[in-house]
């Protein structure tokens, strides 16, 4: 016997990777050449990569900031980095910035602007997040009537006024919900604004200015302009699309036959024909059919287009989510002896909303991206400006630099609208 | 005992309406339809006052009188003289093309982008994902207006092409010029023996349904498999192909062969790419007898015809010409042709193919024949397909990410092949997530169309609701018959989409 043993009695060390199946090599062989397709593939991407970068990124970065006109500024690029180079003149956008921001709007009156963008953002945070304090929803319904008097000036009455009808309307719901039933609340709280709109609201404002003197100085929509007009439409589009897309939606669900053909038929033609025809509506065709002598202005009949065509797809998502419903949850909430309201509010719309986000999201960024087709009836939007900038003598010729600026403009918008869904998304997620 | 609420017998009290659950909602909309009504109805007359204020009744007249403006893209005939009606048929038929080509390429783009972006490889996926972003978030006329803009700047002027150092040179072997003022492409000419290329065509088409048929029920009843792929394309290619070069072949050796009158391009070396038969039609003109004789010398042969055919004869004679005969020669590929031999009338280059592509050549300081694709259909068609694209490929991405793991993976372990998984398990499952979605894509990408007013393309929005609208001052009139056509045109792709819907849809027991 030899005590030779042939089994090893102690563990070897680990052997490290062969260099191929270790750290960036193996990313590389697993991620970008796994086989001769794709390593094809990869290289013809890095081509296309290098050959867009090599033309674009000396083109951005040999660019001259300070200049009055194209000539003066084609001329500092030459100083700048010898003959014959051409590069980017973004002075155009640094000179024109406030422009392409605040339109035409009086320079000394921007603060207005401005103060509006951070009610907005104020306005807006206890929706958007809902960490933060409840109270600060009443700013958030306060604020479209402030920003309404911020924007185009004028008396304060007026939107304190418009306020005034929908207090009445919560007394009158109040009062006499609880003198003739609910019913009759219900009722009156269609009719008692609207008939204080209509008859009185204005004649108020009136009195009121005449009494206590409170205005700011006015301004009127033909000096809106730029990013601002973009984001005065779209923003003033979504917040008024869905209560409205919500309305159609329930009424296209709803049993009651004539409430659902007046629904279906105006979603589906709102939905069958492309809102340029609409905007040639709003800007031909809508004081037609106001009274005789009415001419109310350009940019709220663009909004009241906008918000239909919005609504109407708004109508459509928000019924996918209805449908995506589970029919348990409107037979459990039945059970519960909710009437249809509550049940539409407490148990069906929570959820429903919540399954449509991300093409709530989606329907608000294309909304946000159509607001620049009202450079076609002549509003300055971003675009219209951009058509005004090139017809300027001293910038004639210019092309990429405004269009790329705008672009950009528009994506960081969008771009962060579509993340924030995202985010919404996985915040609401209550399923595993 | 159990005590049924006997429904109250006796008089119907009009407070029944409102609280009585079975007529409550009758009442609801009835309210509602009485305010529509009188809404609607109050809408229509401030119209109808305000366009009597103006003198302007509402009447359809407008559209059969004469339009007075021009329109340079039209796939029918049409001129300034014609109707405000034509002109917006005119529009209408823009819209549709514009629409259909953005649709098919954004399909390809979009399916293809859709795929890609699932792909494994890092660097391509993420690509993928750039450019759909890229895309999604903005607006379209903005890339409508960038895609034109690089049209007119970037691509060289036709006078660019011209001159020995010529700063730009045409593509693809010649046959395509990439302009600032639009894309030239060849145009198809005809020659004797189309009509039996074309049937051969459609007869293979045919076939090719029948060969897939056969094929079916082969498998079904054998369960042997044909390589139909392969069998279809060749059903498709050879015997079009073979009908092709036989008359070509015939054409060559006929004697009295008449050709639309073509204009021989040449190389730059005066020589021919192909073998060509030239036909002399002309003997009265001293440049031609000039030409004829510089050719002999060139140790070109000629063969004498007769006649021509009889139109031809006829148009000739017609015009003073009394000749009778034409002279053929058949020039083999390379042979350099004499200078001068242009100038001379009656010329043409005769290959004898059934169906020749007819380049465009720059002749002074623009091309002439081919055809002019004009920027601002192809602006509008690139940008539109991009734009949507962008959508489709989301909507592809999501449809095949739908179709669960186990799917691919118990068709893997029934011992498909990856092609056949794709084919038979995975695609037939994504495409009822993609159908729908791609209906709404398609439909947006006709309504964009209507974009076209910002790069001049005159389609239906830009004849009807644009310069018709602004001459005639018809706003309400243009703007209905606008909005109703769009509306049709969009009802019909749903329609059609959904029942293609329909058909593809799971069948659930």
């Amino acid at each position: 016997m030899s005590d030779v043993s042939y089994v090893r009695t102690e563990m070897l060390p680990e052997k490290a990777p062969p260099v191929g199946q270790q750290g960036l090599i193996k990313w590389f062989r697993e991620n970008m050449f796994s086989s001769i397709p794709n390593s094809i593939l990869s290289i013809l991407a890095i081509w296309a990569i290098y050959a867009v970068l090599s033309h674009i990124l000396p083109w951005v970065f040999q660019s001259s900031w300070n200049a009055s006109s194209l000539t003066e500024c084609r001329a500092n690029i030459v100083a700048e980095y010898g003959e014959g180079a051409t590069g980017a003149c973004w002075a155009v956008v640094n000179e024109r910035f406030p422009q392409l921001i605040y339109g035409f709007y009086p320079q000394e009156l921007r603060w207005r602007l401005d103060l509006a963008f951070v009610g907005m953002l104020v306005a807006l945070a206890p929706v958007l997040f809902d960490k933060l304090p409840k109270k600060m929803l009443w700013f958030t319904a306060v604020y479209p009537f402030l920003a309404f008097w911020l924007l185009w000036g004028g008396s304060i009455w007026l939107p304190v006024s418009i306020i005034a009808g929908f207090v009445l309307g919560v007394v009158a719901f109040k009062v006499i919900g609880k003198m003739f039933g609910s019913l009759a609340g219900m009722v009156s709280v269609a009719f008692v604004p609207i008939i204080w709109w209509l008859l009185f609201a204005g004649g108020a404002a009136d009195i009121a200015q005449s009494i206590i003197p409170l205005s700011i100085q006015s301004v009127p929509s033909s000096q809106f302009g730029g990013l601002s007009l973009s984001i005065i439409i779209g923003v003033t589009g979504i917040a008024f699309s869905l209560p409205i897309g919500i309305v159609l939606a329930l009424g296209r669900q709803s049993d009651l036959m004539i409430v659902k053909v007046l629904c279906v038929g105006f979603i589906e033609f709102i939905r069958g024909v492309p809102l340029i025809t609409l905007l040639f509506v709003a800007s031909t065709l809508l004081n037609y059919f106001m009274p005789p002598g009415t001419n109310f202005d350009i940019i709220l009949r663009v909004i009241i287009m906008v918000t239909l065509f919005s609504a109407a797809y708004m109508a459509e998502v928000i019924r996918g989510g209805l449908a995506a419903l589970p029919k348990g949850q409107y037979e459990g909430a039945d059970s519960l002896g909710l009437d249809f309201w509550q049940a539409t509010r407490l148990v069906i719309m929570p959820q429903a909303l919540k399954i449509s986000i991300p093409n709530i999201v989606s329907s608000f960024i294309g909304l946000f991206k159509d607001t620049t087709l009202v450079s076609i009836i002549g509003l300055l939007d971003p675009l219209g400006l951009s058509t005004n900038i090139r017809a300027d003598q001293n910038w004639n010729g210019i092309i990429w630099e405004l269009y790329g600026f705008v672009a950009v403009m528009f994506f960081i918008f969008c771009f962060s609208m579509s993340r924030y869904s995202m985010y919404l998304e996985r915040k609401l997620q209550t399923g595993h | 005992m159990s005590a049924t609420a006997e429904p109250e017998k006796g008089g119907f009290r009009l407070s029944q309406l409102i609280y009585d659950t079975r007529y409550r909602s009758m009442t609801i909309q009835i309210i509602a339809l009485i305010g529509f009504l009188l809404s609607v109805g109050w809408l229509i007359r401030n119209a109808g006052q305000n366009l009597a204020e103006l003198g302007k009744p509402l009447g359809f007249g407008f559209l059969t009188e004469q339009a007075g403006y021009d329109i340079n893209q039209r796939l029918i005939e049409y001129n300034s003289q014609m109707t405000h009606g034509r002109a917006a048929v005119i529009g209408l038929l823009n819209t549709l093309l514009v629409a259909f080509l953005g649709c098919i390429t954004a399909t390809v783009i979009g399916v293809s982008i859709g795929v890609l972006r699932l792909s494994k490889n890092w660097i391509v996926s993420r690509l993928m994902t750039l450019y759909i972003e890229m895309f999604r978030n903005v607006p379209v006329l903005l890339w409508i207006i960038i895609t034109m803009a690089i049209f007119i700047e970037v691509f060289p002027q036709p006078r660019d092409f011209r001159g020995e150092d010529a700063i730009a040179t045409m593509k693809l072997f010649d046959s395509i010029a990439i302009t600032n003022r639009g894309i030239l492409i060849p145009a198809l000419a005809y020659g004797p023996g189309i009509v039996l290329v074309f049937i051969t065509f459609v007869l293979s088409l045919i076939g090719i349904v029948f060969f897939r048929r056969y094929a079916k029920k082969l498998q079904e009843e054998t369960g042997k498999i044909l390589p139909s792929g392969l069998i279809s394309t060749g059903i498709f290619f050879v015997p079009t192909l073979v009908v092709f070069f036989a008359a070509t072949m015939i054409n060559l050796n006929k004697e009295h062969v008449v050709f639309g009158a073509k204009t021989l391009t040449l190389n730059a070396d005066n020589s021919i790419s192909a073998d060509s038969g030239i036909r002399f039609c002309d003997t009265g003109g001293a440049g031609n007898v000039n030409a004829k004789n510089l050719m002999r010398a060139n140790g070109i042969k000629f063969k004498s015809v007769p006649s021509y055919d009889l139109a031809d004869s006829l148009t000739r004679m017609s015009s003073g010409n009394t000749r009778t005969g034409c002279d053929i020669a058949t020039v083999p590929s390379g042979t350099a042709l004499p200078e001068g031999l242009f100038v001379s009338e009656g010329i043409s280059l005769y290959s004898g193919r059934p169906i020749e592509l007819e380049k465009p050549y720059l002749s002074g300081f623009n091309f002439t024949d081919g055809v002019l694709m004009r920027n601002s259909l192809i602006a509008l068609w690139f940008a539109l397909s991009l734009y949507t694209a962008a959508f489709i490929a989301e909507t592809v991405r999501s449809g095949i990410q739908a179709v669960s793991k186990g799917q691919t993976e118990a068709a893997g372990a029934l011992g498909l092949r990856p092609g056949r998984i794709t084919s038979l398990v995975v695609l037939p499952q994504a495409l009822r997530v993609i159908i729908p979605p791609m209906i709404s894509q398609y439909l947006n990408l006709t309504k964009n169309s209507s974009l076209a007013i910002a790069v001049g393309y005159m389609d239906i929005t830009g004849t009807l609701g644009g310069i018709t609208l602004n001459q005639t001052g018809r706003e309400m009139e243009s703007l209905i018959i606008l909005m109703a056509i769009y509306l049709a045109i969009s009802l019909t792709i749903s329609t059609i989409m959904n029942q293609y819907n329909e058909r593809v849809k799971l069948r659930e027991r």
